[in-house]
């Protein structure tokens, strides 16, 4: 029997980014706050500072950061026909643990979404006809637009501290910018990082071939930044041990370096770390949420009864427990029916190496951050004509290398064998004049009713509760897509002056071994309609109205950019619309 | 290559000493990874102690760990052929590839610790990832009986560590291509494993026991453990000109007479 604790006005479950966004903005509002995070507190100084974070191995190769699969893990399968198995090993994403979440370890690349694509649906068939979509694709509009979002972007990039150029102010586009980008009222908080040798050549090749290249949109600071929260953050040092690490030099944004010194301090909010959240109670109508039930490390159960209940875990995490607690309809993919667990996505990436004549080349591949990079913008959303094509959806395309650490960034030319004398000498010969993007092709995943999440019959975790069985593939669409990307994309690495280029094509069956990117998304979408959407324009359960769901699982699908700019913009929102509308009057803030 | 190995003893010196005091200032024991802490509420203030950390634990010097001396001697061979020494650089043997592998097969790697292992363990595709139910350090054991059965077998009762160099390579290709069949393993999947462990031996930090002396870093050009590149960013094109350095520092940084 649970032991009861004292009631919240708020409970938030899981404290990463949004979790972190959404405590600080209601206890802003005198709200008094609980954070359950399953996993530890983090912060620089014990877990990755800087005289010991720059070991590949324990935090890239063995995970150090992350959710260990032990504790949990999710079952997967191609097609529903199959019996999904266990990932027993992390492979295709990286669910993080502990107090920042994501933020720890992410690259931090702050990106916007078009504002074509919160209304794709709508956008795609007015252009190409509803035939145009293949069978079978449930992509949808999101129920809240991009002018609606801007100032929640704004407020994002400018706690971050974000690093770039605009692209288009107030409707007036600007030179070195992303001419594709939405309006944005203001500059960057933060001029463009410094761009070494490799970034400058791809855009001077990328502006060659008639492209308009500008700097990814970073959360590595290009110089001191001091927050509007009065969190101060230093420069990048540009060392390469970005993402998979946390920043040891404060020089990342994360809640870490940009809320949680202010917020830890409110007396109206506080956090148990290593307290997993195993189910939010509601009561007998089953409308209204009570609280949450979690589990200490002891073992011990306790329930934390709240007025509020905030889910902010990670995406898979998030579907589970909606399906655990039994809030909302769960999905079936054979009746089309239900809501939770459907359109669920992930990214189409893919890579294109440039292998360039050590003699005239010498890149430095280890003087990077996690968000550095020249990109493009042009093959992204609908900013081509599809017509010709045959598919939707796209990408950006850049030199966005990470890092040269050499366990992962050792490139060798194709056709090298693997062990032996003449692997080590083309190690040797190509190190230092080798380009690998990484994430060079980083394109769209569309929705589609047979890619979703269910519980799992057979797997459980250490509590007993059934795993989250994934069942994922890659449909024609996106391999068409990415085929074309990548294609272009080696035309500009090619253009950089490359001896020899290599294509690394995204290929069906979609691999769980093989990292893609920690960009889930779905499976408690967004939308205007209750039957085919988890929660409202405001992430607002559709079934209980006090509870609100953050995070990538409300993306009805994923568009070609990296999730967090969005996701955080999401949590402001989400935030003013508690702030200004629901607690003035607890209930729907949109009528099923 | 006789100073080389003495700097490679003193540097491991070092790099215990870094790490027992490091190690005895901590106090967040608690947050080793695979090591749950307990459960706390945190209010008013960022919970930061002085000296608080969770250095990484290098690999001390000595006898195997978890190799007999025969599977050491094989390992060694192994790592060898897959990285052969050349009048530049060692190879997988004298970087410390082998020792790297032991030490990773005596800890936590080895025994799967933190990985999901519950069952049912049943065969799936290739794209569902591993379902074994061994870890590696019994796929080792497992993999380098088989390879000592198949040598004597078929190279008139040698071990692999006693071949030649061609027929070592002609062993190592059989596996890689599937043409040499291990009985009691899978020849192919254990010999990729073991590419994969050497080269990670070769590029990890030297704490870990394999790129001795940087070998490997300096070898390609790279810097190693380094967090400021400010005064490089905007030098294109320039051999980056500082020699690499390990997260335990570098020999030279201790003064010879103590």
């Amino acid at each position: 029997m649970a032991r009861k604790l004292p009631k919240k006005d708020v409970v938030i479950i899981g404290l990463g980014w949004t979790g972190s966004i959404i405590a600080n903005e209601l206890t802003d509002e005198g709200l008094d706050v609980i954070a359950i995070e399953r996993g530890p507190w983090r912060d620089a100084p014990t877990e990755y500072p800087p005289n010991y974070v720059q070991d590949e191995l324990r935090y890239r190769i063995r995970h150090e950061l992350f959710l260990r699969p032990e504790q949990t893990t999710f079952t997967f399968r191609n097609k529903m026909d199959q019996t999904a198995l266990p990932i027993r090993s992390w492979g295709a994403f990286m669910p993080p643990n502990g107090v920042g979440g994501g933020g720890v370890h992410w690259n931090a690349e702050t990106w916007r979404f078009l504002p074509s694509d919160f209304v794709v649906k709508t956008h795609l068939t007015q252009r190409y006809g509803a035939a145009f979509l293949p069978e079978g694709m449930t992509i949808q509009d999101w129920g809240v637009t991009y002018d609606e979002l801007e100032p929640h972007y704004d407020a994002f990039e400018y706690l971050c501290g974000t690093s770039g150029t605009a692209g288009n102010l107030r409707g007036q586009i600007q030179e070195g910018g992303n001419p594709f980008e939405g309006p944005r009222s203001r500059p960057y908080p933060n001029p463009a990082q410094a761009q070494p040798f490799s970034y400058t050549l791809f855009a001077q090749a990328a502006r060659e071939l008639g492209y308009k290249p500008f700097p990814q949109p970073s959360g590595n600071m290009s110089k001191a930044y001091t927050n509007p929260l009065g969190i101060r953050l230093g420069p990048c040092t540009y060392c390469g041990f970005c993402e998979w690490f946390g920043c040891g030099n404060y020089s990342k944004a994360s809640p870490q370096t940009t809320i949680l010194p202010v917020l830890i301090r409110k007396s109206n909010f506080a956090v148990r770390d290593n307290s997993e959240v195993t189910r939010i109670n509601t009561d007998r109508s089953g409308k209204r949420a009570t609280g949450v039930t979690f589990v200490d490390t002891s073992g011990e159960e306790w329930e934390q009864p709240a007025d509020l209940v905030i889910l902010s875990a990670f995406t898979v995490f998030n579907v589970q427990l909606l399906l655990l607690s039994k809030i909302g309809q769960p999905y079936d993919p054979v009746a089309n029916s239900g809501v939770i667990g459907r359109n669920f996505t992930h990214q189409t990436i893919s890579d294109a190496l440039g292998f360039f004549d050590n003699k005239k080349f010498n890149f430095n591949p280890f003087i990077a951050s996690g968000s550095i990079g020249m990109c493009i913008d042009e093959f992204n959303g609908d900013n081509f004509d599809h017509g010709p094509h045959g598919f939707v959806g796209g990408g950006y395309m850049g030199q966005v290398q990470t890092n040269g650490r050499p366990i992962q960034t050792t490139p060798v030319p194709p056709g090298t064998p693997k062990w032996g004398a003449a692997w080590k000498t083309a190690v040797r010969d190509n190190y230092l004049s080798t380009v690998k993007p990484g994430t060079g092709v980083h394109g769209s995943f569309y929705s589609y009713r047979d890619i979703y999440l269910d519980l799992d019959p057979t797997y459980r975790d250490r509590f007993g509760r059934p795993l989250m069985r994934m069942t994922v593939d890659f449909h024609d669409n996106e391999i068409k897509q990415n085929a074309f990307l990548t294609d272009r994309f080696a035309e500009i690495i090619k253009a950089m002056g490359a001896r020899e280029v290599s294509k690394e094509y995204r290929k069906a069956p979609y691999d769980i071994t093989d990292y893609q990117t920690t960009h889930v998304c779905g499976g408690a979408i967004m939308g205007a309609d209750p039957t085919t959407s988890a929660i409202n324009r405001y992430l607002q359960s559709w079934d209980v109205p006090n509870l609100f769901v953050m995070g990538a699982s409300a993306f009805p699908q994923n568009p070609g950019y990296n999730p967090t700019g969005t996701v955080c913009a999401l949590a402001y929102w989400s935030a003013a619309a508690i702030r200004n509308q629901y607690l003035k009057n607890p209930g729907p803030l949109v009528d099923a | 290559m006789i100073l080389r190995f003495l700097q490679w003893e003193r540097f491991l010196v070092i790099a215990m000493r870094f790490s027992r005091r490091d190690l005895l200032a901590g106090t967040a024991l608690a947050l080793l990874g695979g090591l749950p802490g307990r459960a706390a509420v945190i209010r008013d203030h960022l919970p930061w102690e002085p000296n608080a950390g969770n250095p990484p634990v290098p690999a001390k010097p000595g006898p195997w760990l978890f190799f007999t001396g025969p599977e050491g001697r094989a390992v060694e061979a192994m790592a060898d052929r897959i990285i052969p020494p050349d009048p530049d650089t060692p190879g997988g043997k004298d970087s410390g590839c082998a020792v790297y592998i032991d030490r990773q097969m005596a800890g936590p790697y080895g025994r799967k610790e933190g990985l999901y292992n519950s069952p049912p363990f049943l065969m799936g595709t290739k794209q569902q990832g591993s379902q074994s139910e061994a870890g590696p350090a019994q796929k080792y054991r497992e993999g380098l009986a088989a390879l000592d059965r198949y040598c004597r077998s078929n190279y008139a009762g040698k071990a692999f560590a006693e071949l030649s160099d061609s027929d070592k390579d002609g062993v190592l290709s059989g596996l890689e291509n599937d043409s040499v069949k291990l009985e009691g393993a899978d020849g192919k999947t254990f010999f990729e494993q073991t590419i994969k462990d050497v080269k990670e031996g070769f590029f990890a930090d030297p704490i870990y026991g394999g790129n001795r002396d940087m070998v490997a870093w300096r070898m390609i050009g790279y810097p190693g453990a380094r967090y400021n590149y400010l005064d490089w960013v905007n030098r294109h094109n320039e051999r980056f000109p500082l020699p690499p350095v390990s997260i335990a520092g570098r020999v030279d940084w201790t003064p010879k007479s103590r």
